[in-house]
Formats: C-alpha cells, sequence, structure tokens
C-alpha cells in the first residue's frame, strides 16, 4: 500500500494558511472522514500552519492520502526556521514565546491520531500528523 | 554603435527640443485619445493639459533624471493623471487600454525630437525620449495600480460591513450571527461595531452567534475571548452560541478554557437566557 496523491502548498502567508485549510478539509472528506474527524484535522492543520508562518518564518505543507480504500492522511509541516529547543516545554499547554495562547502543538497533538516532530536548534522544523476515519485499516506513519 | 555627440547628454537635448516645440508637441498630443476623450469640452482644455504634461517631461529631463519615476517634479501631474484615469475608467476604459492610450504620446515626441536634433545628438536624444515616456508609463501604471489597491479595499470593506449584520432580538438585547473564517481585519470590525450597537441600543446583552464559523482555532477562541472581554468592559452580559457538537470537540481537545464566559448550543438558547436575565420569560400556552 504505497501513498499517492501527494499536494504541497507553500505557507507563507495568512492567505495560505486558509487555502491549507482548505485543501485538508476536501482531502478529509474524499478520504470519507466524518464531520467531527474533518474539523479535528482542519484545526489541527490551522495551528500547525500558523505554527509554521509565525514561528518557523513560513515553509510548506504537504497532504497525502494514504491507503486505497478506507484512507488516511498525513500531513508534513516542514520550515528551515529556529527550530524547537526544548520539545517538551512547546509541547504543554499554555507555553509560549509568542502573543498565542500556547495551545497549538499540544492540541494539534490532540487532535490527530499520530504525532511526530523533528527539530532542534538551527535545524528548522518538521510536524508530521497523520488521522484515519473511524474503523479504517492504519498503515504506520 | 557608438555615435559622436556632441558632448551633451540625451537628456539636456531633449529638454531644448521639449522646450522649443512645446506648443506643437502640446498641439499633437491633443488630438490623441488620451486626451481628446477626456476634454470633451473643448480643445483649449485638453491643449491645456497637454502642455501642463509637455512642461513636466521637459522639467523632469533638464533634470537629468528620465528614467527616476520619484523625481519632484513628476509629482506635479501625478493628481491631473489620477483624474485622467479615473475619468477613463467610468467610461468604461480598461487599465490595458488607457496604458496603450499613454504609450500613443511617445509616436509625435520621437518624431519632433528625430527631426529637430542633428545627426550627432539624435541617437542619444532618442534614447533620451523614449527612457521619458517609460517612466511617464510606469507612474501610470503605478496610479492605476494603487487605485487598484483602492476599490479592492473598499469592495474589502463594505463586504466585512455587510457581513456583520447586528440583531435586535429582544429590548436591550443584540445579537451578530458570525459567517465563514474569522480572519483579523472581520473581528476587528465585529468587535467594533458591536460595541457600537451596545452604546446605540443600551444593550444588556450582546449574543455572538458561530453557527455559521466552520473551525475555531485557538487564534479564533482568542478573538471570541477579546470581543466577550470587550463587551463585558461595556457593562454588557456576552454570550456565545451555536456551538455544534464538532466544534466543541475541537475546543476541548485545544485545552481552550472560555473562563467565565458564557456559551449556549443554540441562538434560542441564548436568547431564552438573556430574556430570564431581563426579567421575561417565555412561557408556552396551556
Ligand atoms: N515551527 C516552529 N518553529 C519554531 N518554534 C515553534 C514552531 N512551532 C512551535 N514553536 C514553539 O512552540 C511554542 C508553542 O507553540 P504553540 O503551542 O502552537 O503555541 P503558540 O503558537 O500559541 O505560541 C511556540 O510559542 C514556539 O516557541
Ligand atoms: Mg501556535
Amino acid at each position: 500500500m504505497s501513498p499517492e496523491a501527494v499536494t504541497r502548498l507553500p505557507v507563507t502567508s495568512d492567505v495560505q494558511i486558509s487555502g491549507a485549510r482548505h485543501a485538508v478539509r476536501e482531502a478529509a472528506i474524499a478520504a470519507g472522514f466524518s464531520l467531527v474527524e474533518q474539523t479535528k484535522l482542519v484545526t489541527a492543520a490551522s495551528e500547525l500552519a500558523r505554527n509554521t508562518l509565525v514561528h518557523g518564518g513560513g515553509g510548506h505543507m504537504e497532504i497525502t492520502t494514504l491507503g486505497r480504500d478506507q484512507r488516511g492522511i498525513r500531513l508534513t509541516f516542514t520550515d528551515s526556521g529556529p527550530g524547537i529547543p526544548d520539545v517538551a516545554a512547546a509541547l504543554s499547554d499554555g507555553y509560549t514565546t509568542g502573543q498565542g495562547l500556547g495551545l497549538g502543538l499540544g492540541g494539534a497533538r490532540r487532535l490527530v491520531n499520530e504525532f511526530a516532530i523533528d527539530t532542534g536548534p538551527g535545524r528548522g522544523t518538521t510536524v508530521t500528523v497523520a488521522s484515519w476515519p473511524r474503523g479504517a485499516r492504519r498503515v504506520t506513519l | 554603435m557608438t555615435a559622436v555627440g556632441s558632448g551633451r547628454s540625451g537628456a539636456a537635448v531633449v529638454a531644448e527640443v521639449l522646450d522649443a516645440r512645446r506648443e506643437q508637441l502640446a498641439q499633437q498630443w491633443a488630438d490623441l485619445p488620451l486626451f481628446r476623450t477626456v476634454y470633451t469640452s473643448g480643445r483649449d482644455a485638453a491643449v491645456t493639459a497637454a502642455h501642463r504634461l509637455v512642461d513636466t517631461l521637459a522639467d523632469v529631463a533638464h533634470g537629468e533624471r528620465v528614467e527616476d519615476t520619484t523625481v519632484p517634479a513628476l509629482d506635479r501631474i501625478r493628481p491631473h493623471l489620477a483624474q485622467t484615469i479615473n475619468a477613463r475608467t467610468r467610461a468604461g476604459c480598461s487599465s490595458p487600454q488607457f496604458t496603450a492610450e499613454v504609450a500613443e504620446l511617445k509616436t509625435p515626441l520621437m518624431a519632433i525630437v528625430a527631426q529637430e536634433l542633428t545627426d550627432e545628438d539624435r541617437y542619444s536624444g532618442l534614447l533620451a525620449a523614449a527612457a521619458l515616456m517609460g517612466t511617464l508609463r510606469l507612474v501610470v501604471m503605478e496610479i492605476l495600480l494603487n487605485q487598484g489597491d483602492d476599490i479592492i479595499d473598499r469592495q474589502r470593506q463594505q463586504l466585512l460591513e455587510v457581513s456583520t449584520p447586528i440583531i435586535k432580538l429582544w429590548d436591550r438585547v443584540i445579537a451578530v450571527p458570525l459567517i465563514g473564517t474569522l480572519d483579523s481585519a472581520r473581528t476587528q470590525v465585529v468587535m467594533e461595531t458591536l460595541l457600537d450597537a451596545i452604546v446605540d441600543q443600551h444593550a444588556a446583552v450582546a449574543i455572538l452567534d458561530i453557527t455559521g464559523v466552520p473551525l475555531v482555532d485557538t487564534v479564533v477562541a482568542q478573538y471570541l475571548m477579546k470581543t466577550a472581554m470587550a463587551v463585558r468592559l461595556m457593562g454588557a452580559e456576552c454570550v456565545i452560541s451555536g456551538i455544534r457538537p464538532q466544534i466543541a470537540q475541537t475546543i476541548v481537545q485545544l485545552g481552550i478554557d472560555l473562563g467565565d464566559i458564557k456559551t449556549r448550543a443554540t441562538l434560542a438558547d441564548a436568547l431564552a437566557w438573556a430574556l430570564e436575565q431581563a426579567g421575561a420569560r417565555i412561557a408556552s400556552k396551556e
């Protein structure tokens, strides 16, 4: 079961975040996500895309549809910004180095089925998340 | 290919030609669509406008900076160009059409320059004249672009206002149904309109209905909290209604704490609560 249908979108402005949300919503609908499942994934995408723009200085998002029948969706958000020195702190609720609520990263993790983050000072940040509609057979991230 | 010139710059010789042939050029320009179609009241007005343009370009050429769109001399004609553009746009002229009309000014100028100058000055003079007309075109395009922005801004503003209706539900109870994505421009308008309405209508309760909002992420939540806080500072109560199941779930999973902001599932529930506050009650007829 190989990945198919990869879409790559730039995330360098507010308008593009909105475009990213629409693209994720469409992919989720096509993959058979329920309304609640769609909303969770789109909300997570909104948080992660905004982090890419605000904290990472812009980057891109990739949408990959996994599997064939009951399909999952994988999203990757990549930037070459400053990176996150303390991932545990960044994931904890209320932690922010900006003006946000500090709930985006941890919240996104709770909203998806799988969550991975690859980052370090000066290395940029890549966040990968994946979700499947209920009852779908999962493939690994 | 180098022409052996008289030692004077192309800009300087063009400036001289523009001074010497001012009348001839203005008369020719006045007959072109750019001037003819705007100054319909009479040819004199068109000639005056053409004079103004010739004189401005002569000043620019005297200053030697024929390729610089920022020279102060050009500021003199900007308002006139903007007016001309407005008039032409109202008459249905498109931007490319307008720039083409500006480009037509070039032919008579080049002809006069070629005719006036001696062999040694002609080449550099034509180059400078072409550069000057290119600069004029850039100035026109700049104005066109800015006007486009103005129009888009204006339409955007209107759209924002149109999409933020404040509804009076009851004496001193108002509601604003939010529809679509809440960006910062929109929430700013919502907040201002709502606060104004609270004052105007002496509202005691303001209901923010988010039934039409597809998603509440941390930024939208922050907007809602700020609006609720501002409403409270005005002495009114704020209720957020229309929280659908999928929105409730994402708010919880994001870990957003709406604090002591009142929330209700539907607008009807919010209204019932508001009426209770006001001492009114809706009872079904037995
Ligand atoms: N892509 C990123 N690049 C650099 N730092 C990030 C990135 N994403 C998150 N962070 C860091 O993690 C913190 C927490 O992120 P988040 O939970 O989304 O809260 P907020 O965005 O409200 O600050 C941010 O304040 C920032 O310091
Ligand atoms: Mg964030």
